[in-house]
């Protein structure tokens, strides 16, 4: 691989025969070159995200615990005390608990008849996921707010098939909320479990039905605990970026289904209260790092984070 | 090979099955289609179907000054962010890829920490140094925040064409008296052509499609098309924004078929 690598039998080889030599001195020395030019190398990455990302998370942090009167906790302490505070930690974790429950129902069967059909039909299902995961957020912010209007696509279609009488409220509320950011995170679920069904074995199934298993059996016992890796990395992924997620819930909230994000981002742009948006935000930190922490153990967190690319 | 001749065959189950999948892929695509054909529409009120087809709301996007310098913003930004982070990204993928220390480990993970952290407080965060330093409503600050966005993703897409290459031809090529750099260039690099392929896309990709940070440190006259298409967005739907979605979708397919491509390579 490196120098260091072919190094080290080497060095051993002549540790064995007895006093260090000259010969291990200068390897040793080869090591620590090696070593540093590593370093080096990721030098330039690490600057970028200590100056751009760990720097200003240290301000913030700085920012949140101090006022005129010097350290205090008030920031935090609002977030348990002001149902205002409150009552969007709890709407943002019910709608990404919501959204990740739904992506699971509907990202399970996307992903079985990807990995179950051949060829043509195959490719067509992972068009219709993958092309919307390449279009922007906002293009697809747009499409739902035309098509979700009173007069919208979706109202328009429900009123001729005589589902209902008067066009539903479907946007500026949760309800838009939902189907946008839903159509958002569908994808990042679909794709990681459709890389873990690809690789399960037919045999298996095959196997355990020629012993006598019934199909629903063979799912419930073979299919299932192989696929749950990916229905697992795909609702943390979604888990996560839906708490922290700013550009559809804005657009198709309306500013009336106000999440954690939107609390940073107005307390920042409209009030310039920098310790309230700091503790807000690092509070929402704070419960995603536990949740990759956590879940770090089970899974690597590059493997989740991978399915995002 | 009649599909329907072929459906008499399954099972009620997986009739239903068939219909669930369909009804969730056209919850999925149709999204996408519909903006093309509103975009030619010539109605000022979005409607779908359109009434009258025409191509008033491309002309609009090409004529306005303020679009057109807000393409140009995004555009400029996403070059230079692919430009600068492939080799920031690419030194540091070999390093994590060859060295065996320990502590590479937990810095790899450190570069991985603009995907985890929520992108509101990366902007905020930027924000307020860029306040501080003069960075604001400039290019330069937006190509930095977007380089650090992005490292991640050209990361990972070059560790994976890494993991897969055998290193010892380059140690061969040393050995052979070619130096470091030299062997890494002639030997490595062509045969990860696939992921630095990717990485570039994914680099040009999230620059250009990047919002938040946008949102925050970009105005005047660097806005970028993403920050303008979402103020228009908030506050009036402005059907030239359909022209413009569609351009960015057709963006998006050609996209993906370089990718599908480059995945075959």
């Amino acid at each position: 691989m490196t120098n260091a690598y072919l190094a080290k039998p080497l060095a051993e080889a002549s540790g064995r025969s007895g006093p260090p030599s000259p010969d291990q001195a200068a390897l040793a020395r080869e090591e620590r070159k090696e070593h540093a030019s590593m370093l080096l190398l990721l030098a330039p990455a690490l600057v970028m995200v200590a100056v751009l990302l760990i720097l200003p998370l240290c301000w913030l942090t700085f920012q949140s615990v101090q006022s005129e009167e010097g350290f205090t906790l008030a920031n935090y302490l609002r977030i348990f005390n002001e149902p205002i505070y409150w009552d969007t930690f709890a709407l943002t974790f019910k709608i990404s608990f919501l959204v990740t429950i739904l992506s699971i129902i509907m990202g399970f069967p996307i992903a079985y008849a990807a990995s179950r059909l051949q060829g043509f039909w195959a490719n067509l299902v992972l068009i219709c996921v993958i092309l919307p995961f390449w279009t922007s957020v906002l293009v697809r912010s747009y499409a739902w707010l035309v098509l979700l209007q009173r007069r919208g696509l979706v109202n328009q279609t429900l009123i001729d098939m005589g589902i209902i009488d008067q066009p539903l409220n479907l946007m500026h509320n949760t309800t838009g909320t939902v189907i946008g950011t839903l159509h958002v995170m569908l994808p990042f679920m679909v794709l990681p479990l459709y890389a873990v069904m690809k690789k399960i074995p037919q045999d298996l199934l095959q196997a355990s039905e020629s012993l006598g298993a019934k199909p629903f059996y063979t799912f419930r016992r073979v299919f299932l605990p192989m696929a749950a890796p990916g229905i697992m990395a795909g609702s943390i992924l979604v888990f996560v970026i839906c708490l922290g997620f700013f550009i559809t819930p804005e657009l198709l909230g309306g500013g009336r289904t106000i999440l954690v994000s939107m609390l940073v981002q107005r307390n920042v742009e409209l009030y310039h209260a920098w310790g309230a948006a700091s503790a807000v935000g690092l509070v929402l930190l704070l419960v995603v790092f536990l949740i990759f922490w956590g879940v770090n153990r089970f899974i690597p967190i590059e493997r989740i984070l991978g399915a995002r690319s | 090979m009649n599909l329907f001749a072929r459906l008499r065959y399954l099972r009620l189950s997986q009739v239903l099955f068939v219909v669930l999948v369909t009804v969730i892929l056209l919850y999925l695509i149709i999204p996408v289609l519909i903006v093309v054909p509103m975009s030619f529409s010539e109605a000022r009120f979005l409607q779908f179907p359109p009434k009258q087809w025409s191509t008033t709301w491309y002309e609009a996007f090409f004529n306005s000054r303020e679009w057109m310098s807000a393409a140009r913003v995004s555009l400029i930004t996403a070059f230079f962010t692919m430009l600068i982070s492939l080799p920031i990204g690419m030194a540091a993928a070999y390093a994590i890829n060859s060295s065996s220390l320990k502590v590479v480990r937990t810095l790899q993970i450190i570069l991985l920490l603009p995907m985890m952290v929520p992108i509101i407080l990366i902007a905020a965060g930027v924000f307020f140094v860029y306040a501080r330093v003069g960075l604001i409503s400039t290019l330069t600050g937006l190509v930095l925040a977007h380089i650090m966005l992005a490292l991640p993703y050209v990361i990972i897409a070059l560790l994976a064409g890494l993991r897969n290459f055998d290193m010892s031809q380059e140690m061969v090529a040393r050995s052979l008296g070619m130096n470091r750099f030299r062997a890494f260039m002639a030997v490595t690099l062509p045969q990860i052509k696939p992921s630095v392929v990717s990485a570039t896309l994914f680099a040009f990709i999230t620059s250009l499609d990047e919002t938040v940070v946008a949102l925050f440190v970009s105005g005047g006259d660097n806005q970028t098309l993403t920050k303008r298409m979402f103020t228009a967005l908030r506050d009036e739907i402005d059907p030239t924004i359909a022209a413009i979605s569609s351009i960015l979708i057709l963006a998006s397919l050609i996209l993906v078929v370089i990718a599908g491509r480059n995945k075959q390579a």
